[in-house]
């Protein structure tokens, strides 16, 4: 016992070159910088929120309908993740396909090319998406609408309006452009990770007989897998968050429905807030605050769901 | 169920690269054939050419024949997925699906051939391509544990038993020790010699006298020079390669004179 601890006495202090320690204390300051960033928007969000989720409804002066936090804001998360959720679930099929054929299907050049394209539909600002939404995606989706409540209106996705019409400015529109914005961002992502699939495993796959698409099965996803689940959650992430092109494509009334293509829809947080924040003073912004709290934390929620999925299957990964 | 091959002036390309040039050797059936010599002499190009491995790399093709028991590989009614069912390979690194478990390594070929198959069926197959690649006594209390888990020399045998779980007729190997210690090697070895009783196997490696030990009939490639293609210098019973051959450079290699 005495002996060890003498040992480690003696033992030499590990060299530390001035080169280790400054990228050390850099890297190390970086990672604290991006905590305090998160802490501080969480405080803030906490403190100025307070007020508005304690309020009660007379003070905030009929600007919630009457209504106290929680029923206000209940519809604004049904339709943030509502709206997410669909974007995702138009997105994340799509960009696998457009990532899996720029990186083991096109030929080389046309794939460069089309790997750019999609890299440029992400710096599109939003609002552009919102305008053409709005002007062009809406009105032409207007027939398609129709002749889904013809003919899949017994399913209540599909209902329309009670009257018999629909309506473009559908929560159904409103994803269709988050799922245009949150596409190249998950199709980055799942290319970068596709044509990193180790050799060795593919050609383990086609020396068995596999086809081109067995070995994608076999090799490429279950190798991606976690990546596909990180994009995802990204582009979750921004679909949760996107204010302009919702706020400008879809026409809500804060209900809580199902239906995807009638004239009245559930807003989300975001674009809640930024349509009515101008005109918001008092205990009402406090409020606007608060509902900008939950959205945190249904993002924070989205990102641990995710981390435990790509967890669950760690010893599956191909880390090892 | 285990095939002879015939290659006659088989010139493999890749693009317009002359890789490997003239090609003709006969591999018996029920043998091991090894393929020697220096390193990028081509024979793993020509080794994966018997099942048309080197198409992965793109503008890779062949002039010439590769005749299994008759039919000949490279006919153009002849889809290179199913010559590699026919036809099994082991590669140098180990490489089982790390995402699959022991039992779905194992049975990843046959799910390929899409064969629906019982519980049962699939328990037995599991088991016998296990036992023939020798590694059943050590894994079979955990199947269900990712193939990834094993040491080097166990997921090398996975792959052996992956590779004879959709009975192949011919085994390729390239270079199936190079990443093993000497234990795991031996063990391997041993595989072999059992193995060759119902394959045909061709294995390419750089370790003379595991050449030596395991093989029948040694076949030795070398370049003709720098930039120009890898050729077949000579073959025969490998007796007869390591004591008495017939070209100098052979002798020469074998020696440790060069290469």
């Amino acid at each position: 016992m005495s002996s060890t601890t003498e040992r480690e006495k003696q033992a030499p202090r590990p060299v530390r070159r001035p080169g280790d320690r400054i990228f050390e204390g850099l890297s190390t300051s970086a990672g604290i910088l991006i905590l305090l960033t998160l802490l501080g928007v969480a405080i803030f969000l906490t403190l100025e929120g307070l007020p508005g989720i304690t309020a009660s409804p007379d003070d905030l002066g009929g600007k919630t309908g009457g209504k106290n936090f929680f029923a206000y804001v209940w519809p604004l998360v049904f339709g943030t993740v509502w709206a997410a959720v669909i974007a995702l679930l138009i997105a994340v099929p799509v960009a696998i396909g457009v990532a899996l054929y720029i990186s083991h299907y096109a030929p080389r050049r046309l794939s460069s090319t089309l790997g750019y394209v999609i890299d440029l539909l992400a710096a599109v600002p939003s609002v552009v998406y919102g305008l053409w939404g709005l002007l062009f995606l809406s009105r032409e989706l207007a027939p398609f609408y129709q002749w889904l409540a013809d003919h899949l209106g017994f399913i209540p996705f599909f209902a329309g309006n009670p009257s018999g019409g629909v309506s473009a400015n559908s929560i159904l529109t409103a994803s269709l452009v988050l799922a245009v914005m949150v596409l190249p961002i998950i199709t980055a992502i799942c290319r970068e990770i596709f044509l990193q699939t180790p050799r060795l495993h593919e050609e383990a796959a086609l020396a068995l007989g596999a086809t081109r698409w067995e070995m994608v099965r076999l090799s490429v996803f279950p190798y991606a897998r976690s990546g596909i689940v990180s994009a995802s959650m990204l582009g979750l992430g921004r679909a949760l968050g996107e204010t302009m092109a919702v706020a400008m494509v879809l026409s809500a009334s804060g209900v809580v429905t199902f239906n995807l293509i009638g004239s009245t829809n559930p807003s989300t947080i975001a674009a809640n807030i930024a349509l009515q924040f101008p005109e918001a003073f008092g205990t009402f912004t406090n409020v606007l605050i608060a509902t900008g709290l939950v959205l945190f934390v249904i993002t924070f929620a989205a990102n641990f769901v995710a981390r435990a999925i790509v967890e669950r299957r760690k010893d599956f990964s191909g880390a090892n | 169920m285990a095939k002879s091959i015939d290659v006659s002036d088989l010139n493999i390309y890749y693009g317009d690269f002359l890789a490997v040039e003239g090609v003709n050797i006969t591999i018996p059936a029920k043998s091991v054939t090894a393929f020697i010599g220096p390193s990028g002499c081509g024979k793993s190009t020509f080794l994966r050419s018997l099942n048309r491995m080197h198409e992965v790399i793109k503008g890779a093709h062949v002039d010439g024949k590769v005749l299994v028991d008759g039919t000949d590989l490279y006919a153009a009614d002849m889809d290179p997925v199913n010559v590699r069912r026919l036809i099994g390979m082991v590669f140098q690194r180990p490489n089982p699906f790390p995402t699959m478990s022991i039992y779905d390594n194992v049975l990843a070929g046959q799910k390929l051939n899409s064969k629906k198959m019982k519980k049962s069926e699939a328990d037995d197959t599991v088991e016998r391509a296990l036992r023939q690649a020798g590694l059943w006594a050590e894994v079979k209390d955990r199947l269900n544990r990712p193939g990834s888990g094993l040491s080097g020399g166990q997921q090398q045998r996975l792959c052996i038993a992956r590779a004879v779980a959709v009975q192949p007729e011919i085994l390729l190997m390239d270079e199936p020790c190079s990443a093993l210690d000497p234990i795991s090697t031996s063990v391997i070895e041993d595989l072999i010699h059992e193995l060759k009783t119902e394959y045909t196997i061709v294995i390419v490696t750089h370790n003379m006298q595991q050449a030596a030990r395991v093989s029948d009939d040694t076949a030795f490639f070398n370049l003709a020079g720098v930039g120009q293609p890898g050729k077949l210098v000579e073959s025969g019973r490998t007796e007869k390669i390591f004591s008495n051959p017939d070209n100098p450079a052979t002798e020469a290699y074998i020696q440790g004179r060069f290469g």
